[in-house]
């Protein structure tokens, strides 16, 4: 305290050689009336430190010395501000003992330059003002380790994201940002504690959640990894939409064809525990520790493993069917997309993984029919089954939530759902896929004839600024919308398929090649976004009007059917299986990542990652190259045996503790408890709940909650050091 | 002079009065958010400084009230959305605590237009620029502090 008081008359003697042109001199006069009433809750609030001094510091911050490392980040920071003046400014800052510039900090020469004057000047700090500490923290980190100080001891100015790529035009204001912001983190530096991170060990398992071919792909090359993987699916059967695909752009091969091995690898691996019909319900903990409860949906059927467990030796679900064809109920199946029937016992098509019957008890009777025709020794069909909640523990966790198709009826002008021959795409790869609704027969909804003219609108809901569609890309409606028109050429003799589009995105490997060859096979493309569709009432033809703009003349073309390549958004339940996991997701909701180029498939809590569709549209061969990569992300920490957590713990200052417990009731975590110590009742932290949020800290009526690496006193320096400066 | 964006350069000098703006955002949506904002190279006016916390729940009411006894003119809180907390709640206690630092400030006399409370979420950049650039607009409408008003 005594040193904060020498710094503020020293400030106040000196301000007249200041230079920095946003302290005019009436604001010297309101600093030193400022200054005795800020003085009592300053002293209060770092009253705290010595207390805390014993227990991780080393230094009082009268001694500290401070390095101050300003990056130029070639013109990024450079080109919007004058980095002389922010360090001939930082050399008159209290406790700074060492001042330097560099053009790319983060570089290797960039780091010798902070271990090279660690060294030399004894400094007792860090202070790097260069970009965001989201993206550089961990590095400079790491250059403060290699230089011989704790790695805590290192505080970011961020000069860049929040600084010059942001006041471009600013120079003058952006220069006075730039030393404002040393100076808080300076203020910083200067009361930082060494920490040390907490090791906690890892459990040797993982979670995917979402078994399409993004999620099995991961958890294959978990469990090739020798990592037990629990596999979660909220339909009956794993494949996801890949499994509703006929056939896959450019190589043309079946989509049953490449995914079926791998369905049926996933129901074979012994180290993969697939789960479907179920949902991840509460997930707690941290990386290395999560428990994850999981509700599995009452199914109805039961499987031969839980009839074993039940006793019925021999018995549970075979796949033979003979429930489903004494059903009587009705309904349309969902997985045809309402085109075929299905009963209310029933499997999504025949090459379900796994092959287990599952009971819709929405529109069940219970009439009891199944169950005699399941028969005395198998007897796999409970009725009255509940929803059962698993517990598991895993280390870590990706999510594979996927996609849905937009609903496209809300872009009324294309009258999805008013005109029966305006289909979508997922409608036409189920029918023109030979285990589809009409054995892959392209027909049309209204009359079962062939279609002879087919119009494809691409970007239908995609690139649509109006507020009513998606503004991104959807990405693959190009691709696969060319390969329906040569579906059309192959299957259909005379058939012309007619393309209307605003751009051919054909952008991956032999995708190019695949768009001339659609081309030479004959399709039509109509440059122009569709405005309208009518139907002609008698034929149920359809008239598409768009403006060819190419040739400028607008176009009213009659066709026999029209496929809307819709737009796709994250599938329903993403939102809520996010917020599960504390993941974050995009203005789209599209999961977010933790650096979209150096960290695709990681996201901002620890131990969960992201693979295919769930984090932004992909085709097939980015999907599964996603989900490998967050296999491989996801099984390091299992690897390592164990992780580092940051070690921003809470703890009680137990001499002003008062023991009120208003504390212990605001934990999100039930980390904090009370406890009797030398007579008093004072909080405990259990270190491994806490993860560092501090809202204990931000209410503790007392102040008696130190919260590690952002305490009161660091915190209050900072806004002091911003509002009333600090220079000498 | 004026730059991209809806705002124009001020006039500097000795003399004229700057707003002083105190921000204290929490590190994984609006800290994230303001990086964005650079990233998109979405241009806001410069008078603010960022304080970083992991989260707002972090934040005791007496830090917003420290920052204006030390001459603030403003003070910007800014946490994820409602039910986004990377904490589960902490945005929820944080946003309680601010209803109070409002009706306290308003009881002693202190526009409580100059406390500001926002949710911004790691992906709205362009929504970080537009909170800043109204919070600047409010506070040089508002004037100087009349706390360091006082003072003089």
């Amino acid at each position: 305290m005594a040193e904060k008081k020498k710094a503020t008359t020293k400030k106040t003697e000196s301000k007249k050689e200041d230079t920095k042109k946003v302290a005019p001199v009436k604001q010297e006069v309101k600093k030193q009336a400022a200054a005795p009433a800020a003085k009592p809750k300053a002293a209060a609030a770092s009253a705290a430190a010595p207390a805390k001094a014993t227990v991780g510091s080393t230094t009082k911050q009268g001694d500290a010395r401070i390095g101050v490392f300003i990056c130029h980040c070639g013109t990024n920071i450079a080109g919007s501000m004058d980095i002389e003046a922010v360090q001939a400014y930082a050399k008159t800052l209290p406790n700074v003992a060492y001042v330097d510039n560099y053009k790319y900090m983060c570089s290797m020469p960039g780091q010798s330059v902070i271990n090279k004057a660690v060294k030399e000047n004894k400094l007792t700090g860090v202070v790097v003002a260069a970009c965001s500490p989201r993206l550089h923290e961990p590095t400079f980190r790491t250059a403060t380790k290699e230089s011989g100080l704790n790695p805590f001891r290192f505080e970011m100015a961020n000069i860049r994201e929040q600084n010059s790529w942001v006041h471009m035009h600013d120079r003058e204001g952006s220069t006075d940002k730039a030393k404002d912001a040393v100076r808080i983190a300076v203020a910083k530096a200067a009361l930082l504690q060494d920490l040390f991170p907490k090791s906690v060990p890892v459990e040797k398992a993982a979670m995917v959640v979402g078994a399409g071919v993004a999620g099995m792909q991961a958890a294959l090359d978990l469990a090739a990894a020798g990592i037990k993987t629990y596999l979660i699916e909220s339909d009956m059967s794993i494949g996801g939409r890949m499994s509703q695909l006929d056939k896959t752009f450019p190589t043309l091969d079946c989509s049953q064809c490449i995914l079926t091995p791998k369905m049926v690898d996933v129901g074979r691996s012994d180290k993969i525990e697939l789960m479907t019909w179920s949902e991840v319900h509460e997930v707690e903990g941290y990386i290395g520790n999560f428990d994850v409860t999981i509700r599995k949906k009452a199914r109805g059927v039961m499987t031969p493993k839980e009839a074993e467990a039940k006793g019925i030796v021999g018995g549970g679900c075979n796949g033979c069917g003979d429930c489903e064809a004494v059903c009587p109920v009705v309904k349309p199946n969902e997985f045809e997309i309402g085109m075929k029937p299905r009963k209310a016992i029933y499997i999504n098509h025949p090459q379900v993984v796994p092959l287990i019957y599952t009971i819709d008890f929405n529109s069940c009777v219970k009439c009891g029919l199944c169950v005699t025709a399941c028969g005395p020794e198998k007897r796999a069909i409970d009725l009255e089954m509940k929803d059962e909640f698993v517990k598991v523990k895993v280390g870590t966790a990706i999510l594979a939530t996927g996609y849905d198709i937009f609903p496209i009826e809300k872009k009324e002008e294309w009258g999805y759902k008013r005109f029966e021959n305006v289909i979508t795409s997922l409608e036409f790869e189920r029918l023109i896929c030979a285990s589809g609704p009409t054995g892959g027969h392209l027909v049309r909804p209204s009359d079962g004839q062939t279609p002879k003219r087919v119009a494809f609108v691409l970007c239908a809901g995609s690139r649509d600024n109006t507020g009513t569609g998606k503004p991104y890309c959807s990405r693959f409606c190009c691709m696969y919308s060319l390969k329906h028109a040569h579906q059309i050429i192959e299957k259909i003799p005379g058939c012309v398929p007619y393309i209307f589009y605003m751009d051919i995105r054909s952008f991956g490997k032999m995708y190019e090649e695949f768009y001339y060859r659609i081309q030479d096979e004959g399709a039509k493309f109509i440059r122009g976004r569709v405005a309208n569709i009518l139907e002609d009432p008698k034929t149920k033809n359809l008239h598409v009007m768009t403006d060819d703009t190419l040739l400028n003349r607008p176009v009213d073309m009659e066709v026999d059917m029209v496929v809307l390549a819709a737009a796709i958004q994250p599938k329903e339940d993403t939102n809520r299986t996010r917020k599960l996991f504390g993941v974050s997701c995009s203005m789209d909701g599209w999961l977010l990542e933790a650096h979209p180029k150096l960290n695709p498939c990681g996201t901002t809590t620890a131990g969960v990652f992201l693979a295919g569709v769930c984090q932004g549209p992909k085709d097939i061969p980015d999907t599964v190259a996603s989900a490998e990569g967050a296999a491989s992300a996801a099984s390091i920490p299992i690897h390592m045996g164990e992780v580092e957590l940051e070690p921003y713990f809470a703890s009680c200052i137990e001499e002003k503790c008062a023991g009120c417990g208003m504390c212990v009731n605001l934990c999100p975590y039930s980390a904090l408890s009370l406890v009797e110590k030398d007579g008093r009742t004072v909080m405990q932290v259990t270190e491994a709940k806490c993860k560092g949020c501090g809202t204990c800290g931000g209410f503790c009526p007392g102040g008696a909650i130190w919260m590690n690496h952002f305490a009161t006193p660091q915190i209050v320096a900072q806004i002091d050091a911003f509002l009333l400066g600090g220079e000498q | 002079m004026s730059a991209p964006g809806n705002f124009p350069i001020p006039e500097r000098g000795p003399g004229i009065w700057q707003p002083k703006i105190q921000g204290i955002v929490c590190n994984w949506c609006s800290y994230a958010g303001a990086d964005l904002a650079g990233g998109g190279r979405i241009q806001y006016p410069p008078d603010i400084r960022i304080v970083r916390v992991m989260c707002t729940g972090r934040i005791d009411s007496l830090f917003v009230l420290k920052a204006f006894a030390d001459g603030a003119d403003g003070v910007l809180v800014s946490g994820c959305h409602f039910g986004d907390c990377h904490y589960l709640e902490g945005n929820y206690k944080a946003a309680k605590r601010m209803f109070m630092v409002k009706r306290l400030m308003k009881s002693i006399g202190l526009d409580d237009r100059r406390f500001r409370m926002t949710f911004v979420s790691a992906s709205e950049g362009a929504k970080w620029g537009a909170v800043v650039t109204d919070v600047v607009k409010t506070i040089r409408e508002l004037g100087p502090s009349p706390i360091t008003e006082l003072k003089k």
